[in-house]
């Protein structure tokens, strides 16, 4: 009996010590993740807790966003259409037909999942520039149609009084923070695999890749769905916590948002995305909190991302991440800056 | 009815145009998506409102300075903003996401959210061919037309003009003929923002000026630049009037039409992208090398 529960903890301990902290970049996710995990423990207050669960919210979409622009370079300006069909499915499902979010977050996120395979199909024509500005006009559509048809969708309102998923904040918070932790260590998975390669593959160079025998359309459309999946996910756990869905949910600043968050940690790497809605969107609510700074706290947002951006134009996590590992010369794995040979092959790295 | 289409498509048209035309510029000589390019527009239109209603200049003056004035800007925050981070595309990108949030909140902080009219300049209406014309509107167009012309002229007539096309049909080989290529931006990143304080300027009367009304023309200039096909002022100009009246048709003819406005515009954008992925006249650019 005893030999089957000491394995498993070994093997945790042997992945935890191999795979965790082996290097800074890694120790420093698993820090933040189980501090997440820890928060309620320390601090019940409702405004905090709040404030992490809509970053967690808006960490899963800017995350999402990254698997699409980041790795495949299909830069969207409308990444909020997701976002907005995957809370409009979930609540309407909710509000009109009464069924339980836990299935209609699932649905909400499968309609999105659809919305990014068929904005997906009309881009697969465009590339660069024009693929960003065209990706701008769907959610812009949407709005449009959604406003024509008030008694089903609410208009400019929107419709309030969609059911929450659970009463309890401390039961939301663990519920956000999980699925953020989930959804974007899957992401990160996704980016590192073969699919993620063939991804960074077609960013740099379609036409090369195409030749190598990669059927490039199906990959582009794959981006197109995962990502859109992710976003819907966002936007129907966001509807159900603040319980308003609205247009604004489809604005154009929304979209402007996922692409701030995602280059300002860095992108093509899903824990930069992150890394920016953590620093970015509590920082605008602290802000928010001292009254002098309130009105002035878009125009500081603006001014910080400015100036970070001077200094670390890659983003913040790929300048943290290289201040802390090095690259091996010869066989590209990371290593602790602090080391002077590499772990696996013992080059040495300077 | 008919000539309220004819005439608001054809002033709306030809504001966009020279809003599309300057972005269009940027785009094909430093490849920049300059999304804080209506955000010129709007600090234009208000420092026409605040010169005129509050330091009691002329219309004339007015104009100038406050033309002037947003060049002058649009250098200074090429030079501090955009160039350090010239070799980085994202980093430009939000940059220039950045620059646009900073006018719009800058401007709600000095004049406050509400809704600003400005006085119409000239009073009176004039009848053409039995369509009725406001003399304000006829001026927008007179300046329209005669801004319009003159980038022409600048840009096929003058040795200037010659190394902004060049640049914008080759970086590398127009730096290897000698051109600075550098200097070419910052110029073609001046010019096009005066296109957008002129266009500012000369609508401001026309509309109520707001901090969030640099928004909707951006939407409605990229989906006219996508039109007519980045980097081409042929297509900017045809696209401009194509959305212009495509847009009044929708609010005058379809019943919900304001809101469908900005939908219509877009979907006839999107449609064009699938027949033609590079626009209408655009410019099948090479793969960037």
């Amino acid at each position: 009996m005893r030999r089957y529960t000491v394995v498993p903890a070994r093997r945790l301990g042997f992945l935890v010590r191999k795979e965790i902290l082996v290097l800074p970049s890694r120790t420093l996710v698993g820090v933040f993740s189980l501090g997440l995990i820890l928060l309620p423990w320390f601090s019940n207050d409702p405004y905090l807790l709040r404030v992490v669960i809509l970053s967690s919210i808006f960490a899963i979409y800017a995350a999402s966003w990254d698997l699409l622009a980041g790795y495949s370079g299909q830069v969207s300006f409308g990444h909020a259409l997701f976002f907005g069909v995957g809370g409009y499915g979930s609540a309407l499902l909710n509000y009109h037909l009464g069924w339980t979010p836990w299935l209609t977050i699932v649905i909400g996120a499968g309609v999105a999942m659809v919305a990014g395979f068929l904005v997906g199909i009309p881009c697969l024509r465009l590339r660069g520039s024009y693929l960003s500005l065209a990706t701008l006009a769907f959610p812009l559509i949407l709005t449009g149609l959604l406003f024509t048809i008030p008694e089903l969708s609410g208009g400019e309102l929107g419709i309030s009084g969609i059911r929450p998923l659970v009463r309890s904040r401390v039961g939301y918070y663990y519920i956000a923070v999980g699925a953020m932790l989930a959804v974007c260590f899957a992401l990160w998975k996704i980016g590192n695999s073969n699919t993620g390669l063939i991804l960074h593959a077609i960013r740099e160079d379609e036409v090369a890749v195409r030749a190598s025998g990669i059927n490039t359309v199906r990959y582009r459309l794959l981006a197109f769905s995962l990502s859109a999946l992710g976003a819907g996910f966002a936007g129907a756990l966001f509807a159900h916590f603040i319980r308003v869905i609205g247009p604004s949910t489809l604005e154009v600043a929304l979209s402007f948002q996922a692409v701030i968050w995602g280059i300002f940690g860095g992108v093509a790497s899903i824990y930069g995305p992150v890394a920016g809605v953590f620093v970015l969107y509590p920082l605008t609510e602290a802000m928010s909190l001292v009254r002098e700074l309130s009105e002035y706290r878009l125009l500081i947002f603006a001014i910080v991302v400015l100036l970070v951006l001077l200094f670390m134009p890659e983003g913040v996590a790929p300048w943290v991440r290289d201040k802390l590992e090095i690259r091996c010369p010869r066989c590209k794995v990371r290593n602790v800056v602090t080391r002077a040979t590499c772990h696996i092959c013992e080059a040495p790295l300077r | 009815m008919l000539q309220d289409i004819l005439v608001t498509g054809l002033v709306n048209g030809g504001v966009y145009a020279l809003l599309a035309i300057g972005f269009s510029l940027i785009f094909g000589v430093a490849r920049i998506v300059n999304i804080a390019h209506t955000g010129f527009y709007m600090v234009s239109a208000y420092l026409l409102y605040t010169l005129l209603n509050l330091a009691r200049l002329n219309f004339f003056l007015s104009f100038l300075l406050a033309v002037a004035a947003v060049t002058l800007l649009s250098v200074i925050c090429y030079k501090l903003v955009i160039e350090p981070v010239r070799q980085h595309e994202a980093a430009v990108l939000i940059a220039t996401i950045a620059l646009g949030l900073i006018f719009q909140e800058s401007l709600l902080r000095i004049f406050g959210g509400h809704f600003r009219g400005n006085p119409a300049i000239l009073e009176g209406a004039v009848e053409i061919a039995g369509v009725s014309v406001s003399y304000q509107q006829l001026l927008t167009l007179a300046v329209v037309a005669v801004v319009l012309i003159a980038t022409w002229l600048l840009l096929h007539h003058t040795r200037l003009g010659l190394a902004i096309r060049a640049t914008a049909n080759d970086l590398e080989v127009a730096n290897l003929m000698g051109m600075n290529v550098h200097r070419v931006a910052m110029l073609t990143v001046a010019i096009s923002a005066m296109l957008a304080a002129v266009a500012g300027a000369v609508v401001a009367p026309l509309i109520v000026v707001d901090p969030f009304m640099w928004l909707s023309p951006l939407i409605t200039v990229l989906a006219v630049v996508v039109l007519g096909g980045l980097g081409s002022i042929k297509g900017s100009m045809i696209g401009a009037f194509i959305i212009g009246y495509a847009e009044v048709l929708t609010v005058f003819l379809v019943p919900t039409g304001a809101f469908l406005k900005g939908a219509v515009s877009l979907s006839i954008m999107v449609i064009v992208l699938l027949l033609r992925p590079e626009g209408l006249f655009g410019v099948a650019f090479e793969e960037e090398r």
